[in-house]
């Protein structure tokens, strides 16, 4: 009876709103694009000259950009529009689910991909870090961070009952996988038993996988195990996310 | 204009809806039909199932019993998505988008939207266009709730509690973009439990009270066939009595009266205001 709106329609148009509104939000620009610019001049400055160290925390802070631009901002977005209602809101229209949270997620993709290139840019000018040796390489771990930690960050707004308490859950799985995962220093240097629990955990990976195509010129292959451990946790992370979502605030339900 | 091939199908028709949450039971077997073009209240106190009643006809809550018919689909039918608007209790919007550009988004969400323009001015939304959604009050953030509801140009709308917490003056605006609507030939659903809302707003209401609907009818002519006659007693106590024959009862009373040689001071008949009917139901209930 009616022609539907096409579902490419309104995946983009969904993109678009979320990338003004990204930018229309002082925090979420700020932590977007400063936060891992001013974390690199910091670290940039305390290992001023120090070659290992500087190939160590740019290949990290890309890997945290990756995992903040898309889990963290997923996790925290999502429990926001849930418990505003917003969500429940967007239930009620025709738009297509799929098309909502392809727009949602596209969003976090091109945060992760704008960080990256500002982390890559940043440390070849400024900290005079050779470029990635291989391309391909990294832009596999990249994409594939994205999509773990973008299910995993949509999983974790499943368990997060109020937006006030957001911040609490995710520097909870946050904080302590960038402090295991090598992102500022050198990973082989800690504890034995902290290397252990780091190689459960997906950040570990990325920033492995991210260290070997940016500084070694590691191909795919030489990191699959890596590469694999990304995949599982995403699998997971898919399969936490579809089960548990939920369009209504959790007060009530 | 609207879908002529279901036309002939009321605009809701619900019977036996039956909805519990656990052991609770919220709904318990609701009987009501909505007519096309017509204002239907669904009237109660807090607690009463009117939301729930109105989530399973939105279909955002399943029913466990009943059957259900929203412009002759199911209420699950994402189809009816692009032909019903919705105005939630309570629901928020994009805090960082203006009014404007939210109504805008919304609407390329339909099919076949209205002019965005048009929107605003209809929802009363013409001075605070261009405002961020986080800076506006609760009575034009409810008019936005309308505008959004209204911009796909839906044939039924539901409007749960459109009212609540305004201020007299905001409870006239909204009441007249409601009014607008019936007169765009819209149906709509509306719960309150403001009397006078009812009263004011509503061709038919349904009183739903512990989750069953006690009457239903005109708001003016619900409990209709009751009188209510009332007069001072000669100690000056004020009596009252109902009944559905005004005529012999009073002339039971004034022949006694006359008999003992006193008059009934203040004598009344009148007929029972909805709120009447809808305390005295409510109350024997609880």
């Amino acid at each position: 009876m009616t022609a539907a709106v096409p579902w490419w329609g309104a995946a983009w148009r969904q993109f678009r709103l979320e990338r003004r509104m990204f930018w229309r939000n002082p925090s979420a620009a700020f932590f977007g694009v400063l936060l891992p610019l001013g974390l690199l001049a910091i670290f940039g400055a305390v290992f001023a000259g120090r070659d290992e160290d500087l190939d160590v925390i740019v290949p990290g802070i890309a890997g945290m950009s990756v995992m903040s631009a898309t889990f963290t901002s997923l996790a925290y977005n999502l429990t926001t529009l849930r418990e505003r209602g917003i969500l429940k809101r967007l239930r009620g229209t025709p738009m297509p689910t799929s098309a909502y949270l392809a727009g949602l997620a596209g969003n976090a993709v091109a945060n992760a991909a704008l960080q990256l290139v500002i982390v890559i840019l940043a440390g070849h000018f400024i900290l005079g870090v050779e470029w990635p040796r291989d391309w391909g390489s990294m832009l596999t771990f990249a994409a594939a961070g994205v999509v773990c930690f973008t299910f995993l960050g949509v999983a974790l707004a499943h368990a997060i009952p109020n937006p006030e308490s957001a911040p609490a859950y995710v520097n909870a799985v946050f904080l302590p996988q960038i402090l295991i995962a090598g992102v500022f220093y050198d990973a082989d240097e800690a504890p034995q038993i902290v290397r252990d629990i780091a190689q459960a955990l997906p950040l570990t990976h990325l920033v492995e996988g991210l260290s070997g195509a940016m500084i070694d010129g590691e191909s795919v292959a030489t990191n699959a195990v890596s590469l694999l451990i990304l995949g599982l946790w995403g699998l997971a992370g898919a399969v936490l996310a579809v089960r548990g979502f939920s369009w209504e605030a959790r007060r009530d339900q | 204009m609207m879908g002529t091939m279901t036309s002939g199908v009321p605009a809701i028709e619900v019977t036996g809806l039956s909805k519990a949450y656990g052991s609770l039971a919220a709904l318990r077997g609701v009987d009501f039909t909505v007519a096309r073009g017509e204002v239907f209240g669904l009237l109660g106190p807090n607690g009463a199932g009117k939301t729930s009643c109105v989530e399973v006809l939105e279909g955002y809550r399943d029913r466990d019993s009943g059957e259900v018919r929203v412009l002759g689909l199911d209420p699950k039918d994402r189809a009816l998505r692009a032909r019903v608007g919705i105005v939630l209790q309570s629901c928020g919007t994009y805090p960082h988008l203006t009014v404007r550009e939210t109504v805008a988004h919304w609407a390329g969400m339909y099919p076949r939207p209205r002019q965005v323009s048009e929107v605003l001015a209809l929802a009363g939304l013409d001075d605070c266009a261009d405002r961020r959604a986080r800076t506006l009050s609760g009575g034009q953030a409810r008019r936005l709730d309308f505008a959004l509801a209204l911009v796909g140009d839906p044939e039924l709308i539901f409007l749960d509690e459109p009212t609540t917490g305004f201020d007299p003056a905001a409870r006239r605006a909204a009441w007249d973009v409601i009014r607008a609507l019936r007169d765009l030939g819209k149906t709509v659903v509306l719960t309150t439990h403001y009397l006078d809302e009812a009263q004011a707003l509503a061709d038919r209401v349904a009183i739903l009270q512990d989750g069953l609907i006690l009457a239903e009818g005109p708001p003016d002519q619900l409990g209709a066939s009751r009188y209510r006659v009332a007069w001072r007693a000669s100690d000056g106590t004020l009596e009252e009595r109902f009944t559905e024959d005004p005529t012999a009862l009073l002339h039971e009373l004034t022949a006694d009266a006359l008999a003992r040689g006193e008059t009934l001071e203040d004598l009344s008949v009148t007929r029972p205001s909805l709120e009447d009917v809808y305390l005295e139901l409510t109350e024997a209930v609880a």
